[in-house]
């Protein structure tokens, strides 16, 4: 594979997150979706990093200190969105988006 | 042989993040979304990253999938009755996710230099932790810093939302 | 030469034969003597006899029981495989299949043994080695997850969510405390990791090559904390006693796998003790000096002095030198695997609170503490 599929794959993978994120009502599932969005800009940076090969012959690593940084606030940013879905769930019984339309509780 | 091994997890990450769309079942949506990030994992070996492919398994496969099993169960989540669908939403999306893919398309097939194979790596093994680390203790010391700092607001944030009493 | 096809059909032939050799002829019948072992042992420390009686059939011939795992396994296979209506049949299904793999995933890439026939005793010589091995052991927690969800029943659950959270705790603790060690050696090549400790003294054990300094000496106090800690990590990755409160019979049954009945049933058993030799064999690699056994010798050249039992010699002290050191690794996690046993039976078991304390409070604490103590020897006596 090169460069270019692997971007084909990274593309596909971010237009079905993107996908779900539009035809799905639930809120968990729409969470999963964007990390699947999230995961397909990491393999695109993981490929130019190796596709950009330094004169030492090492992959470029500054696109992987991108994506570590990118896993590392996703994991945070999970845990605070679980645990507003959580509080949300214990105020209306429910984690369809369609349920939740007003603004204040 | 081994330039089949990507092909074949691209295909099993595709099918997968599919499945985690088209399933009804949450719990049976996340463990394809697992599924899917360990194919991800793989194609990242693939591309020399060994460092962030183990990473990827260890945080998103171990880490992060478990956590939204154990909402998904700890919430009782249902599989989802079928409710109707909101049609200008479903299409509008389809409708973007495909023009996005065609323009994806027609834009790799104008960037030539990217057709070409990988340039090669210096010969022997590859040591991606020491080449992470040091980068990561050097030039981006700053963010790494900053990252534990949100690491902790985001303990205490979370700690704060979960406790029940406070209003 | 052995090139065709784009594939080095040696390394496939004998990587194949190391995976299928260390499965089927060495851990799997680990496992099931394990089993045996814990029978024998807790008889001994209550005071009973335990199994002595199963040996060749149709024979009065004993040989103290040894027979026993072999009709475990028969009345195991030929029980009736029962699905209760209740469940999630497909999860139900999946989830004893996950509980098995992980453990034996883990062991591709720890080196049993140096080298034997001019092959490295080691499934995948891999340069994120350690990280690897967390990364799989992380994905042990969905066997447990699924069991307890797909079961349908409230102690399932129960035992499947305790254990998960316990599991995760300790994972930080057990991450945290081999960091001192890659301070000191400054990689994560489980292989590099045995050798450097065949050369220079064990960790916990320096009494030769670099181990004789007094840097090595100060480092011990940390390296020992590590351990420690470690070890006891493992215990609870493992849901061994004192920390086996998933299925804490008097509180939940069996825990997450209440529902289970006959091979499904087996295979969390078996998954269970096969994690016990893998965080065995962990303790031994990393601390232990793995498959490394000093020997004492004496020569008019060199004096006193402790030999190495080299594998890569050529002929047949080769062959046997390198049968002598796979030999030695196993002997280690038999020792390491006795002393779980011993524990079990000898310690009570602790309270989900207190578990939780001592693994957050504790455990992650002093693990913290020691990388810094560990950071500030090598700085000062670089």
């Amino acid at each position: 594979m090169n460069l270019n599929d692997y971007l084909a794959v990274s593309g596909l993978l971010f237009a079905i997150g993107f996908a779900g994120v539009m035809l799905r009502r639930n809120i968990i599932i729409i969470f999963m979706c964007l990390e699947l969005m999230l995961n397909a800009a990491n393999l695109s940076l993981v490929a130019f990093s190796r596709f950009h090969v330094s004169a030492a012959g090492l992959p470029d690593y500054n696109g992987q200190m991108l994506v570590f940084f990118i896993i590392t606030v996703a994991a945070a940013e999970v845990a605070v969105g679980l645990a507003v879905i959580v509080s949300l769930y214990r105020a209306r019984r429910t984690t369809h988006v369609e349920d939740i339309t007003s603004m204040k509780f | 042989m081994s330039s089949l091994l990507p092909w074949l997890f691209s295909a099993i990450m595709l099918g997968f993040a599919c499945a985690v769309v088209l399933n009804r079942n949450p719990v049976a949506s996340a463990l394809s979304l697992v599924v899917s990030f360990l194919a991800l994992a793989g194609l990242y070996v693939s591309l020399n990253a060994f460092f962030i492919g183990v990473i990827q398994v260890l945080v998103y496969a171990g880490a992060i999938m478990v956590l939204f099993l154990f909402i998904i169960m700890l919430l009782d989540l249902k599989a989802e009755e079928r409710r109707t669908l909101n049609t200008t939403a479903t299409l509008g999306g389809l409708l973007v996710a495909a023009i996005f893919v065609c323009e994806l398309f027609s834009v790799l097939r104008h960037f030539h230099k990217g057709s070409l194979p990988f340039p090669p790596l210096a010969a022997g093994p590859l040591d991606d932790v020491r080449g992470v680390g040091t980068m990561l203790f050097s030039n981006y010391n700053l963010p790494f810093q900053v990252i534990g700092a949100l690491i902790l607001v985001a303990t205490v944030g979370v700690v704060v939302l979960s406790k029940r009493e406070l209003k | 030469m052995n090139d065709f096809l784009g594939i080095d059909w040696f390394f496939l032939a004998t990587s194949l034969a190391k995976t299928l050799g260390i499965i089927f002829l060495v851990v799997l019948p680990m496992v099931s003597y394990t089993v045996y072992a814990e029978r024998r042992i807790s008889a001994l420390i209550q005071d009973r006899l335990g199994p002595n009686r199963t040996g060749i059939p149709f024979t009065n011939i004993h040989m103290e029981g040894l027979g026993q795992p072999i009709a475990d396994a028969v009345k195991f296979l030929l029980k009736e495989d029962l699905t209760p209506a209740h469940v999630n049949t497909f999860y139900f299904w999946l989830a004893p299949c996950l509980a098995m793999a992980p453990s034996l995933l883990t062991l591709s890439v720890i080196p049993f043994g140096s080298w034997l026939f001019g092959v490295p005793m080691v499934i995948a010589n891999v340069n994120i080695g350690i990280l690897f091995v967390f990364a799989i052991a992380s994905l042990s927690v969905y066997g447990i997850v699924l069991a307890g969800w797909s079961s349908n029943s409230k102690y399932s659950f129960l035992g499947g969510v305790r254990s998960t959270s316990q599991m995760i705790s300790y994972e930080l603790s057990l991450g945290l405390s081999v960091i001192p060690l890659f301070l000191l050696l400054g990689k994560l090549n489980l292989v590099d990791i045995v050798d450097y400790q065949a050369r220079n003294g064990w960790l916990l054990l320096p009494l030769w090559g670099e181990g004789l300094t007094l840097r090595r000496w100060l480092l011990l106090i940390p390296l020992l904390i590590s351990f420690v800690v470690f070890t006891i990590s493992i215990f609870a990755e493992t849901n061994r006693l004192p920390f086996d409160l998933p299925e804490a019979e008097t509180e939940l049954v069996a825990g997450y796998h209440t529902e289970y009945s006959s091979m499904k049933f087996a295979l969390f058993f078996l998954g269970e003790y096969a994690a016990m030799i893998t965080g065995s064999s962990l303790i031994v690699t990393l601390f232990l000096g793995g498959w490394h056994l000093p020997i004492p010798w004496w020569s008019s050249g060199a004096g006193f002095h402790f030999a190495l039992v080299d594998g890569a010699a050529p002929g047949i002290p080769g062959i046997l030198g390198g049968l002598f050191n796979i030999a030695t690794f196993f002997g280690k996690v038999a020792v390491l695997l006795a002393f779980f046993i011993w524990v079990r039976w000898t310690l009570p078991r602790f309270r989900y609170d207190q578990l939780m304390r001592l693994g957050w409070i504790f455990f992650f604490e002093i693990a913290l503490v020691n990388i810094f103590l560990t950071a500030g020897i090598l700085f000062y006596l670089p």
